[in-house]
């Protein structure tokens, strides 16, 4: 085979953003003309307002876990327990917030601390330890939730009446600079991260030990380290969207915040183009899967399908882009259109 | 890794005193259950205030009734029920509650229950099956009423015209099954009320303002009542609508079912018009059942009983709420 010239379109359809964003655009098409009221934008009480605004705010949380989530799988591992992260998150908020007079800049510390000790342990086992990450982190997905549960009194703390907290309810209800606050985060959380990994040899270190762990460390890499820190960080991400979620509807609900998190955050990485097996990462990948899983679940409220079927198109969108990034599949239909 | 191994090695010592003396314990009262009866509860969850509520009214019923219960709770999966349910029947327990997740796929566990001569107490929510020998009673909040209630209550306010939305709860569950019959049953001779969308909120606050938030985007001020089939997602929905600068309860209707003290908060800070109680307080008319079943007496029960449940309007709220525990 003879080396071709650079092709301007194979260069940009052997990225891998090119495919979720693909999808990304064909379901937004789908809904320029099923439901065009989808692009709908207005200004109400201030603020922006129109179902694009719901994406964001609402994809918020998964795209803040995903964030998290792409470094763990970038060094080859998983995190499993992020929607009981949330869980707890919320849990000690609320309890602070109600049986406490910690003023909430002390509240949110101690949450997120929480957070990223629970996500330290998850460290600690996969790196020190040595257990693999996905029954290390099952073990946080299945007890956190119970230490969540435990916290509130198996019940739904409320944070209404004397307990409610204007600061608190702005976390994910409020609004800056006229979008949702939780936006806000996101974007500030996503550039802070892609600043550290990429304008700092980190990015670098946690590719190379999710390549290769003993070439890592045979170079000086502390890959025990990165590790550790990398599992802290996916806590600490998180405990933020367990206090998005939670000041979302007031309460601390231990029973179904998070639910089922974990798996669209790996959703989310793996269609944004991060292989599970680790190595090479792209956050804006990530982020671009999240968003593409949330237009998915808003499409699906919006054209009005019936809930019980609705798990349906869901899977045939997932089972499309993941078609799509395929290379044998893309081969394959290739090699067919030529013939 | 030695360290590591001895480790583990201690915790499967620790654990191998620990479990078998919890369960021993267990053991020796069962065979005190000659005197105390031995009932078994399997409950849905812990996942909102009502059914804590209606936990902690079985409990106090069976306390009251000087009865042992055993309670296990199937944290919103049915076979986590399942489980519980086949656990107990092992242990030989003298009546089993079961307040089921959805109505159907319990025949099996049921079966077996009736082949070790345990008795079943089917609780608040119905289940679907072909052989009805297979449980003895069933006793709960009649939940197709709570939905035609709803409706004769809408169609009142709104005179027969009204462009409604509703937020269903989980796909499957009998409530959501009942509340979705029994409301369209009633607008059927209203041909002015007309669904024109109806989505799973999965009866939970979160859901129901995420779907109430995109319905808004769609429908915009087409939308004149919100039908919600718990207060929870009712709560959620008023949220939303609030963020889209509407007043909720002026400009959008709301109308949800269970009549919790959050939805008395909402209504007495003149939010929501109205709530259907469901009451949960089911745990003496289930203990009196299981009573008659031990006593001999299952035969003079009837194999339906429903409880009777109130509506509560915005006005009277304020004279209620003090009186809600829930």
């Amino acid at each position: 085979m003879t080396i071709d010239p650079p092709n301007p379109i194979r260069r940009i359809t052997t990225s891998p953003l090119f495919w979720p964003l693909l999808g990304l655009v064909l379901l937004l098409i789908f809904n320029a003309i099923f439901t065009p009221s989808f692009f709908n934008l207005e200004i109400r009480d201030g603020h922006l307002y129109g179902s694009m605004v719901d994406v964001l705010n609402r994809g918020s949380i998964g795209i803040i876990i995903a964030i998290g989530m792409t470094l763990v799988i970038a060094t080859g591992g998983v995190d499993l327990s992020v929607g009981s992260i949330m869980a707890i998150s919320g849990a000690v908020a609320a309890l602070m917030l109600t049986e406490s007079n910690v003023s909430l800049w002390g509240v949110i510390p101690c949450a997120l601390l929480a957070a990223t000790i629970a996500g330290l342990l998850n460290g600690l086992l996969v790196a020190v330890v040595g257990i693999q990450p996905v029954v290390a982190t099952l073990i946080l997905m299945v007890c956190g939730r119970g230490i969540a549960r435990f916290l509130t009194g198996e019940k739904v703390i409320a944070l209404v009446d004397d307990h409610f907290s204007a600061a608190f309810d702005y976390l994910g209800n409020g609004h800056f600079l006229g979008m949702p606050f939780p936006v806000t985060i996101f974007v500030l959380l996503v550039l802070a991260t892609l600043v550290v990994v990429r304008k700092t040899v980190l990015g670098l270190f946690i590719e190379s030990v999710g390549s290769n762990e003993v070439a890592s460390r045979a170079v000086g890499i502390q890959a025990r380290t990165i590790k550790i820190g990398v599992y802290a960080f996916c806590g600490f991400c998180a405990g933020i969207a367990g206090l998005i979620d939670a000041s979302n509807i007031n309460a601390a609900d231990t029973v179904n915040a998070g639910v089922f998190t974990e798996l669209d955050a790996i959703f989310a990485v793996v269609v944004g183009g991060t292989a599970l097996t680790g190595g090479r990462f792209t956050l804006v990948g990530s982020v671009v899967g999240a968003l593409l899983l949330q237009t998915l679940l808003t499409t699906l409220y919006t054209f009005g399908f019936a809930s019980d079927t609705a798990p349906v198109p869901k899977a045939i969108v997932i089972v499309g882009v993941c078609l799509l990034q395929s290379d044998a599949f893309r081969q394959k239909f290739r090699r067919r259109s030529a013939a | 890794m030695n360290r590591y191994s001895k480790l583990a090695a201690l915790s499967v010592v620790v654990l191998a005193v620990v479990i078998p003396a919890c369960s021993s314990e267990k053991a020796t009262d069962a065979t005190d259950g000659n005197k105390t009866p031995v009932i078994a509860f399997v409950q849905t969850g812990a996942d909102n205030d009502w059914r804590n509520a209606h936990t902690e009214s079985v409990k106090q019923a069976a306390a009251d009734h000087g009865y042992d219960l055993r309670f296990a709770e199937g944290q919103s999966k049915q076979e986590n029920q399942l489980k519980a349910l086949s656990s107990f029947v092992n242990q030989g327990v003298d009546v089993i509650v079961l307040a089921p997740i959805v109505e159907t796929g319990w025949d099996n566990a049921l079966e077996k229950a009736k082949q070790r001569g345990i008795p079943v107490v089917i609780l608040d929510r119905q289940i679907k099956t072909d052989d009805e020998s297979l449980y003895v009673t069933y006793i709960g909040a009649d939940t197709y009423t709570e939905g035609q209630k709803a409706a004769q209550w809408l169609a009142g306010k709104t005179e027969g015209t009204a462009k409604v939305v509703e937020l269903q709860g989980n796909p499957g569950a009998s409530p959501t099954i009942n509340r979705f019959n029994g409301f369209r049953d009633v607008i059927e001779d209203h041909p002015g009320i007309e669904i024109i969308a109806s989505q799973s909120g999965e009866f939970r606050r979160s859901k129901g303002k995420e779907v109430m938030e995109a319905l808004l985007k769609k429908h915009g001020k087409e939308i004149e009542v919100v039908y919600a089939h718990n207060d929870d997602m009712a709560i959620g929905a008023i949220s939303a609508i609030e963020d889209a600068g509407l007043k909720p309860a002026e400009d959008i209707i709301i109308v949800s079912v269970d009549a919790v003290r959050a939805a008395f908060d909402a209504m007495v800070a003149g939010k929501l018009n109205c709530t259907v109680e469901c009451n949960p307080l089911q745990g003496p008319l289930a203990m009196e059942a299981v009573a008659k079943i031990l006593a001999g007496e299952a035969d003079s029960l009837d194999k339906k009983t429903l409880i009777e449940d109130t509506v509560f309007e915005m006005e009277q709220a304020k004279d209620f709420i003090d009186s809600r525990k829930y």
